[in-house]
């Protein structure tokens, strides 16, 4: 159809935005973030089994700066908490967060004194990965269905606009 | 005109390589650690005091978080406090089937310490390998209960459930093809000139300053303390069974090393023997069938008045020890793990107290790590094999 | 009687109040005063020989009185016995013993938890700070008059 019939079939046209998507979702460098037993599964996703690095994320970034999505795994604990926040704040835009496991979505089993009731209470999670902990596939569910939220979302119009919403409101 | 000061530096709590969330606050002059003060509380949970809110069997899961690599060890030491409690006897196949998943768990949980210790020290593959044999123990753990890391199979008085039919066989061929995999570990590291120079006199500890500083497990067996819980005060029949408890004997981390290479085989060993002892015992005679602890049968139930009663009790209250209590303590793949449960008659416990190895073999890192250089504190981390949630609770 | 129960009723006999078998395992109950003492006895006594610390629990009565009380568990390699040592602290208000750290070191990260969980001093200990809980939080969580979903 169009220019591609008159190249032959091997040239490719598409879309900028879902040129950028496309390599946004395929290289999504998550940080280390692995807080308790969510963690070991997470390690399994990115090890010979489950490899995560099918979907290109098996470059685990020690630095916020250079990572893309934060998964959380783990029961986040309060006086842990200000070490996150200042990581969230410190990885560079576009970010996306992943709750992954029980404690994470909502602080799972642990409803005590010192556990926060779930991550979401204080950073914008974007995919919640039920179970304690979720198998290896389950965690690889969750980043398919973040990819396919990336992807919707064409240069991330959509998510900055409410974003700035948000911190208007703030202000 | 010279001034020089020392620098106070953060590893952790976010670092690729303090397995999990410990911070050690190291004060240094130039590569040289004047001081390492461990910051831990992290990973703190509560979950000591989430127990005493409990009933016994719902404690249950709390206790398979605690060190989440051999998950299923802690609740191994836990059933065996309640048992010890209640004056209960736990028939011989549970046993058996009991140790066999506490070594298949050790192996795991040492591979697991063997892939993560190479990994962060530089050797990467050692990773890959230690962890294709992990995912076949998990999957044994899978088919017990259907988790893998978290599988709740034991209960208080013996097991959920006799084993599934293809546990066996599947067993058996993990334990035949172990040994040969576990020469490939040996091939990669032992004889690595960088592993020595990485591993060789760091973080020294004499038999003395072992026993001192409360250590136990391969840490103190890798001090040269002829010690292992299953031999020497054994517990749910690991008197007939038939390992070697290796020692090192310089104390340092490439002796540690070695001592949980080794312990990889005994337990594999024990694994072996557990599944010859199991074809010689009744199936399906897997708790104890005593009232206080197992449901009775359900014409019971129904026809007899007592029987009716007891159910439910054990339903609506759970488990109603005497009062008293009770210290138990079994050889987790960290060291002695200890429960400590006081009991006031009543179906929650009164005060639980986890004895966590991992909080105490910790407790000597500004020992060890004082005048070492800064790359020889990942490795102490490495060494002391800590999970974060034995030493936070 | 066990050894140590022995030993203590032949060194220390006004500052044991009970002995108790219960389950294979000894537990004796002794007066707080002179606690370090009679650590370094069983320790340093051949027949006993209790040079390993397992563990020190905090523990909390409420609303007995006394209501504080602290539990030392010992291991003997040579014996390959255990014993329970147990004691109950005379104040209330501000529960405090002597740190036994010169005994064994390995006690010091033990009872910094339990005065971070329990709020119960060790006169003595090197460096008495909270260990679990942030260093600005207020309360103890482990005692029984504290909610288990925080302040």
């Amino acid at each position: 159809m169009g220019i591609e019939e008159h190249l032959g079939y091997n040239v490719l046209t598409t879309t900028l935005e879902k040129l950028v998507d496309w390599g946004r979702k395929s290289s999504l460098w998550p940080a280390t973030f692995g807080l308790a037993c969510c963690a070991i599964e997470m390690i399994c996703t990115a090890a010979n089994r489950w490899d995560i690095a099918r979907f290109g994320m098996e470059a685990f970034r020690a630095s916020p700066r250079q990572a893309d999505v934060i998964i959380i795994a783990g029961t986040v604990c309060k006086k842990m908490m200000p070490p996150i926040e200042r990581i969230y704040e410190q990885m560079t835009e576009p970010k996306w967060v992943i709750a992954m496991g029980a404690c994470a979505c909502s602080g799972g089993i642990f409803d005590s004194y010192a556990v926060v009731q779930g991550i979401d209470n204080y950073l914008p999670v974007d995919v919640y990965v039920p179970g304690c902990p979720p198998r290896p596939e389950g965690l690889l569910y969750g980043i398919l269905k973040l990819h396919e939220k990336i992807l919707q979302d064409p240069f991330l119009t959509k998510r900055y606009k409410e974003g700035l919403a948000l911190r208007q409101e703030a202000v | 005109m010279k001034r020089t000061e020392t620098m106070l530096l953060n590893l952790g709590p976010s670092h690729p390589s303090t397995h999990g969330v410990l911070r050690v606050l190291l004060e240094l002059d130039g590569e040289l650690i004047l001081r390492a003060d461990p910051d831990i509380g992290y990973l703190h949970r509560g979950i000591e005091k989430m127990c005493e809110y409990r009933t016994y069997h719902r404690c249950m899961p709390l206790m398979n978080r605690l060190d989440y690599l051999a998950g299923e060890v802690n609740l191994f030491g836990f059933c065996l406090a309640m048992e010890k409690l209640l004056g209960i006897e736990v028939p011989k196949r549970a046993q058996y089937i009991r140790v066999m998943l506490a070594e298949l768990t050790r192996i795991a949980s040492h591979l697991f310490w063997l892939g993560t210790h190479g990994h962060d020290l530089g050797a990467m593959t050692p990773l890959f390998y230690a962890f294709r044999e992990r995912e076949k123990i998990m999957d044994l753990c899978e088919m017990v209960s259907g988790a893998r890391m978290f599988p709740l199979y034991f209960r208080i008085g013996g097991l959920a459930a006799d084993l599934p039919e293809a546990f066996i066989p599947a067993a058996w061929e993990f334990v035949k093809s172990f040994p040969e995999k576990h020469q490939d570990y040996h091939s990669l590291l032992t004889k690595n000139e960088i592993w020595i120079e990485r591993t060789k006199d760091v973080g020294v500890m004499t038999a003395d300053e072992a026993l001192d500083w409360g250590w136990s497990g391969p840490m103190a067996r890798g001090s040269g303390i002829n010690w292992d819980l299953r031999r020497d005060n054994p517990y749910s029949s690991y008197e007939e069974f038939d390992f070697v408890v290796p020692l090192g004997k310089n104390g340092d981390t490439y002796d540690r090393y070695l001592v949980r290479m080794e312990e990889m085989l005994q337990a594999n060993r024990i694994v072996r023997q557990a599944l010859e002892k199991l074809a010689d015992t009744p199936p399906g005679d897997i708790k104890a069938k005593d009232s206080r602890v197992s449901l009775p049968p359900k014409d019971a139930v129904y026809n007899d008045i007592a029987g009716l009663i007891n159910h439910f009790k054990l339903i609506q209250e759970g488990i109603t020890p005497p009062v008293g209590e009770v210290y138990q303590c079994i050889e987790a793949p960290k060291g002695e793990m200890g429960f400590y449960i006081v009991s006031d008659g009543s179906p929650q416990p009164f005060r639980l107290k986890i004895r966590g190895p991992s909080f105490i073999n910790l407790s000597a890192m500004d020992k060890l790590a004082r005048g070492r250089l800064l790359a020889d504190s990942i490795a102490l981390i490495g060494t002391m094999d800590i999970v974060l949630a034995d030493v936070d609770r | 009687m066990s050894q140590a129960a022995e030993l203590l009723q032949e060194k220390f006999p006004e500052e044991v109040v009970e002995v108790t078998e219960f389950r294979g395992e000894t537990t004796i109950v002794v007066k707080p005063g002179r606690i370090v003492d009679i650590c370094k006895a069983l320790r340093d006594d051949n027949r006993t020989s209790y040079r390993y610390l397992s563990m020190i629990a905090g523990l909390d009565y409420l609303p007995q009185s006394p209501r504080f009380g602290v539990a030392y568990n010992l291991y003997s390699h040579k014996n390959k016995n255990r014993v329970t040592l147990k004691t109950l602290l005379t104040d209330d208000a501000s529960p405090a013993i002597d740190s036994v750290v010169p005994v064994w070191s390995t006690a010091n990260w033990h009872e910094r938890e339990a005065y971070d969980m329990m709020g119960i001093r060790f006169r003595g200990h090197p460096d008495l700070r909270r260990i679990l809980m942030p260093n600005d939080w207020v309360g103890h969580p482990q005692r029984k008059d504290y909610p288990l979903r925080g302040k």
